[in-house]
């Protein structure tokens, strides 16, 4: 009888193993990273958010959402107010309605509270926008994103408006990070294994075959954008805890351009794809940002040049979509299991071999 | 200064507005021959706006007389639309929306970080001369020059375009190849110069409404495209997209609209119109995602 490999690992060992060895680096990373290895590693966890939650909406139900940093700034804005100290409030924003002015939460239930309102927004708004298809989708999101930032600028009661946001307590460490991008990663990944998410594929892939077994388009497409507003906004909260200091400006094109180029470059449709895309798009904009303050290669100076990062981003991004438009995962999965198994059978092999 | 009677004052405020929306018509035109030919939606418009006005700006301070500055400007901002299309867009013919819709985005970032790197971040006065820059007097209204400019340049433009589209050869190929890209290039039209001459229009038009919007908001920046072409996204799904008459209808609609905001509106609220006009634009998806002049079917759920 032939020995099945795959059955020394079991789904769950292999997730605990995961897990295992994640918090593992995050506590490396904790004590023994310097800190600005913490701090990169607290922004790549952040975008790792909001690239899987965006991924889910966009690379598992096909319409592609432009607006999600919108929902970013919802959860920011909202759980800093919520988190700000009494006193600070009352300097800044002596304007605010008297029950929320004497009202100061937690980390944590402030950042559900975000994640809550965006899901409510992202419902208002998707029973509307969620009937559209390709193009019209983008637009209408990026519409939203203007609408959110036009209210942002404007409602100075809340928000100070375009003037900056400052003394947001800085709850966010490498933990806080580390376990909601773990929750995160691990939610969609449920849900895009469960029936839920074979509809939302079965959509993507052939709509009207989709619907004629009775899958509801616009039910999983709200789904899947809710519960991926959800995850933004909280990514916002994490990210507004972290930089502790804002303003709208923050939460508009630059950052939107930013994760939609991790999510291409990892691949639309699958969640291993979005975690590798955030990795080497990180990795890449952090050389990108120190080679802009000038390079010294000894024999050559290349002098600072400001802003050269996004530009090169672009172009890497239209290089992506022309020459390898389904990123570097496409739709396929890391299979772990499978990528141990491999190693496993070879080395058994080898022991038949000698023995 | 004599106050205005209602009905002056209505007068000046309609000139305001035809002449706003003759320049969102402008760009709503360029966007929606691009979207009807090639289904991509065009974010990088706004950038050749920009590109234009920072040509001619910078042709002028080179001492080139104005005028010639300008059609040195507007022929830039074509070569850049030209450029665009061979190097970004040509590639990806074909491909799914989105990637076309990502890709135009992507040429934004990368021409307006060019643009901030070059000219750098902050504005810079733009050196309208006298006749687009002083304003006459009706008895007590007051009109400004560029606006009536503004809308006599529109208006001939139309009637150029109009005439182009229905009677030349190249406007009908680029009428069949809205309708069937695929019908016209077995009917043996040069789908590839339709695609050129389509972007071309586009970016001459891009070039020609830089000039106007700068010399009505007297300064220009890097970014100075990307809010008025937003705009002119609704104003094209007014008309609906792809639609040339559409287009012209919407881009009139929306320079009402915004000037009527701006009179109606709460003092408190009038800070928020651009929300207002975006809101217009997501319950017209809704309604009538093929705009006012287009049938009701779409692929809707």
């Amino acid at each position: 009888m032939q020995n099945n490999p795959k059955k020394h690992f079991s789904p769950l060992g292999t997730g605990l193993v995961l897990v295992a060895g994640f918090f593992g680096l995050l506590a490396f990373i904790n004590f023994g990273a310097s800190s600005y290895i913490q701090r990169i590693m607290i922004g790549l966890c952040i975008s790792i958010i909001l690239v899987v939650s965006l991924n889910l909406s966009s690379g598992f139900t096909g319409v592609f959402s432009l607006g999600h940093i919108g929902f970013m700034a919802i959860g920011a804005y909202t759980a800093a107010i919520l988190t700000l100290p009494l006193s600070l409030k009352l300097a800044y924003l002596p304007d605010l309605p008297g029950w929320l002015e004497n009202t100061q939460l937690a980390f944590l239930p402030a950042t559900l509270i975000g994640g809550l309102l965006a899901m409510l927004v992202a419902f208002l708004f998707g029973v509307s926008v969620m009937r559209l298809t390709g193009p019209y989708v983008g637009v209408a999101t990026l519409g939203f994103l203007v609408i959110v930032n036009v209210i942002l600028v404007n409602w100075d009661s809340m928000t100070r408006g375009a003037r900056t946001f400052s003394g947001v307590p800085p709850f966010t460490d490498i933990w806080w990070v580390g376990g909601w991008t773990a929750v995160t990663i691990y939610v969609i990944w449920r849900l895009a294994r469960s029936s839920y998410g074979r509809q939302m594929m079965a959509i993507r892939d052939n709509q009207i075959a989709a619907q004629s077994l009775g899958i509801s388009v616009l039910r999983m497409r709200l789904l899947a954008f809710c519960v991926s507003a959800f995850f933004t906004a909280v990514a916002g909260s994490l990210w507004a805890h972290f930089i502790q200091s804002f303003s709208p400006k923050a939460f508009l094109f630059v950052e939107t351009f930013a994760i939609i180029t991790m999510l291409i470059a990892g691949g639309m449709g699958s969640i291993s794809g979005s975690v590798i895309g955030a990795v080497g798009i990180t990795i890449l904009a952090e050389i990108l940002r120190n080679a802009e303050r000038g390079v010294n290669l000894g024999f050559v100076h290349i002098p600072p040049v400001y802003g050269a990062s996004q530009i090169i981003m672009a172009v890497i991004f239209i290089v992506l979509i022309i020459f390898r438009p389904e990123g570097i995962m496409g739709k396929r999965e890391l299979n772990f299991s499978q990528l141990f198994s491999f190693t496993f059978r070879r080395k058994k092999r080898k022991e038949v071999t000698s023995q | 200064m004599t106050s205005l009677t209602p009905f002056e004052f209505i007068i000046q405020q309609a000139i305001n507005a035809i002449s706003i929306g003759s320049i969102y018509a402008l760009m709503a035109i360029g966007l929606t021959m691009v979207f009807g030919i090639l289904r991509l939606i065009n974010f990088a418009h706004g950038d050749l706006i920009m590109v234009g006005s920072y040509a001619t700006l910078f042709l002028t301070l080179a001492g080139v007389p104005f005028w010639i500055a300008v059609g040195g400007g507007i022929a830039i901002s074509c070569l850049t639309g030209l450029l665009m299309e061979r190097v970004a867009y040509r590639p990806i013919r074909g491909a799914q929306d989105v990637s076309m819709l990502l890709t135009s985005f992507a040429v934004t970032i990368f021409l307006e970080n060019i643009a901030i790197l070059m000219f750098s971040p902050s504005s810079r006065p733009f050196p309208a001369p006298g006749l687009l820059n002083s304003a006459m007097n009706f008895g007590a209204l007051r009109v400004n020059s560029v606006d009536i400019i503004a809308i006599v340049v529109a208006g001939i433009l139309l009637i150029l375009l109009t005439f182009f589209i229905t009677r030349t050869d190249m406007g009908t190929s680029m009428r069949a190849v809205s309708q069937d890209l695929l019908a016209s290039r077995l009917m043996g039209i040069n789908t590839n110069r339709v695609f050129v001459t389509a972007f071309g229009i586009g970016s001459i038009l891009a070039g020609i409404v830089g000039i106007l919007w700068s010399a009505r908001v007297g300064k220009i920046d890097p970014l100075m495209g990307f809010y008025p072409v937003l705009k002119a996204f609704v104003a094209c799904v007014i008309g609906g997209l792809g639609s040339l008459p559409g287009a012209v209808m919407g881009g009139y609609i929306l320079g009402f609209l915004e000037i009527l905001l701006q009179g109606i509106l709460p003092a408190s609220l009038t800070p928020f119109r651009d929300a207002f006009v975006f809101s217009i634009l997501i319950v017209l998806l809704l309604f009538r995602p093929n705009g006012l002049l287009g049938s009701t079917e779409m692929e809707k759920f």
